[in-house]
């Protein structure tokens, strides 16, 4: 009986202790592969590597694909994108919550149903509009970062005010009819009253258009095409693999470097992370 | 209390002009260039009703990649649904180190597309050969096995994803019921198919739709892994759409296939929808 039991639990840390190693093992081979000269890797890429090279090749991959320069675009485009984001679609949301005219619900519904649209769909005429087919429709050039920002802002839209329009249901109107008697303006009752009041689902939305804008390739692909200077990780990312992939030491410290900002902002947030990827989701 | 109108149009606008520049009317110019002999030429396009739509119903390889695409989605939403519900089971038990098996497995769901096709490319070109076990050669280099390789791909991305979902469902399950069951001599499997998985139902529903919509739709994975290599065998739905229009400059017929592709997307919402509303009266 007892050594039934020992048996058990030897057989219950192997198999957890393998099922954890299946998931890190795509990780930790391009940490072993990253590690070794491309002499070594040519002759056994598995292999004990035979002279010690440090960090060269994240050195090699950090200069090639000019890392720092497309770490900040994409720094750039996220935070500013995901700021205006949540002011913005918090903002519509309230005034679609409070005022209730038809106008109001069918705004609400074009937005809902705007979120089947797949990005396909509006690739090409996308093109069109910002000007890769030519000048920009309207004479002005939005193939830059500003473009890129209200383009994400135009995409994030129906998600977020879906998130803030149900959270903002749930909120009590009399708050802020008591602060309109006291004399406070509209903008005033909305910036110094609700937006406060929406803090846990600001986090929500926050959350998940980082994830998303830091990650998107295709929108930043047709926005930014051409400019190398203004590209961000995901497209740095397809150049490099486009053009390098002949010296696989230095591919995989690139890959593990565009990794390693998400897997540090994972630890440092790890719950509210999880939080807002299971709301945004569930709702 | 009333707001003007002022108000309500001033708080909407950031968001609705932006939405109405980037999504709507693209949209409804996409609707216009299906109809038209668009090839991204600078010349106004000619309307030619239908036929694009015709010559995409004649084109075998849109075919040949909606059928790639379905089956990949039934085979996903099976398998990352499965995985998860296993996860999920494993780190609600109690023992040491259940915490950090959540945090690990969910990781991979935070890194961008790209990366991990080209992290799985690596694993499956260079890895995969290098350890001369039979069976383990280049994966990519076939449609059958760069079918199952996009699979684990998904499989190793999604499923920490969908335990994540699944914990939150198991743990909404009251006490009471459980220990009911127990009392009642319900143990093991049969705790297992009679109380968790219909006490988790909803669950389930949630995690069926997301993975169907995001196999469905799946692009970056697909472009980066494979490509579609070889010879278009490997290549789903979004990137069909985005390799006629790029590679072969057939814009108008490009925007015929995303309109399809978003009638099919629409259609499955609707049911989802129905569905949702169904489980939720009968909750």
């Amino acid at each position: 009986m007892k050594k039934k039991s020992i048996l058990r639990s030897i057989w219950q840390v192997i198999y957890r202790v393998g099922l954890v190693l299946l998931y890190i093992l795509p990780i930790a081979m391009l940490f072993w592969v990253a590690l070794k000269s491309a002499k070594d890797i040519a002759v056994n890429i598995l292999g004990v590597p035979t002279e010690w090279i440090g960090f060269e090749n994240f050195s090699l991959a950090i200069e090639r694909m000019d890392f720092l320069m497309a770490f900040k675009n994409s720094l750039v485009v996220t935070v500013v994108s995901t700021v205006c984001l949540c002011i913005f679609s918090a903002m519509a949301a309230w005034v679609l919550v409070r005022n209730k005219t038809k106008m109001s619900s069918f705004i609400f519904m074009l937005f809902s149903v705007s979120m089947l649209i797949p990005f396909q769909c509006v690739m090409l005429p996308l093109m069109k509009i910002m000007g890769k087919f030519g000048l920009g429709q309207f004479g002005i050039d939005l193939m830059n970062h500003q473009g890129l920002i209200l383009a994400y802002i135009g995409f994030g839209s129906a998600m977020s005010i879906m998130l803030y329009h149900g959270f903002i249901k749930g909120i009590p109107v009399e708050l802020e009819e008591a602060a309109a008697i006291d004399g406070c303006s509209t903008p005033g009752i909305f910036f110094r009253i609700v937006l406060p009041l929406l803090a846990p689902i600001t986090t929500t939305v926050g959350i998940v258009n980082i994830m998303w804008i830091w990650n998107d390739y295709l929108l930043p692909s047709i926005v930014l095409s051409g400019k190398s200077e203004l590209r961000t990780l995901p497209l740095q990312t397809y150049q490099f693999f486009g053009s390098f992939t002949t010296n696989w030491g230095v591919a995989a410290a690139a890959l593990l470097l565009i990794m390693l900002p998400v897997i540090i902002f994972y630890i440092l947030a790890q719950k509210k992370i999880i939080k807002g990827v299971v709301d945004g989701a569930v709702k | 209390m009333k707001r003007s109108k002022l108000t309500f149009w001033g708080f909407l606008a950031p968001c609705l002009l932006c939405f109405v520049g980037f999504v709507l009317i693209p949209t409804l110019m996409g609707l216009y260039y299906s109809l038209t002999d668009w090839n991204g030429v600078a010349r106004a396009p000619k309307l030619i009703g239908f036929e694009n739509y015709v010559s995409v119903f004649h084109d075998s390889q849109y075919w040949y990649s909606f059928g790639y695409t379905a089956l990949f989605t039934v085979c996903a939403v099976l398998l990352i649904n499965g995985v998860g519900f296993a996860l999920a089971l494993l780190v609600t038990r109690k023992f040491r180190g259940a915490t950090l098996m959540r945090s690990i497995f969910f990781m991979p769901n935070l890194v961008g597309g790209l990366l991990l096709g080209y992290t799985w490319k690596f694993i499956f070109t260079k890895i995969f050969p290098a350890t001369n076990i039979p069976m383990l050669g280049n994966w990519l280099a076939d449609n059958k096995t760069g079918f199952i390789g996009l699979l684990i791909l998904m499989v190793w991305q999604m499923s920490g994803y969908m335990m994540i979902i699944y914990i939150a469902g198991i743990q909404n399950i009251p006490d009471s019921v459980m220990e009911a069951a127990s009392l009642d001599g319900a143990v093991g499997m049969k705790k297992l198919f009679k109380i968790t998985i219909p006490m988790v139902a909803q669950s389930f529903t949630i995690g069926l739709f997301l993975i169907l919509s995001n196999s469905f739709k799946l692009f970056d994975q697909n472009m980066s892994l494979t490509g579609g290599n070889p010879n278009h065998k490997n290549e789903m739905l979004a990137l069909n759409i985005y390799n006629s229009a790029f590679n072969s400059n057939q814009m108008g017929q490009a925007q015929a296939k995303a309109m399809i592709f978003f009638i099919t997307i629409a259609i499955f919402s609707v049911i989802q929808l129905t569905v949702t509303k169904r489980a939720e009266v009968e909750a």
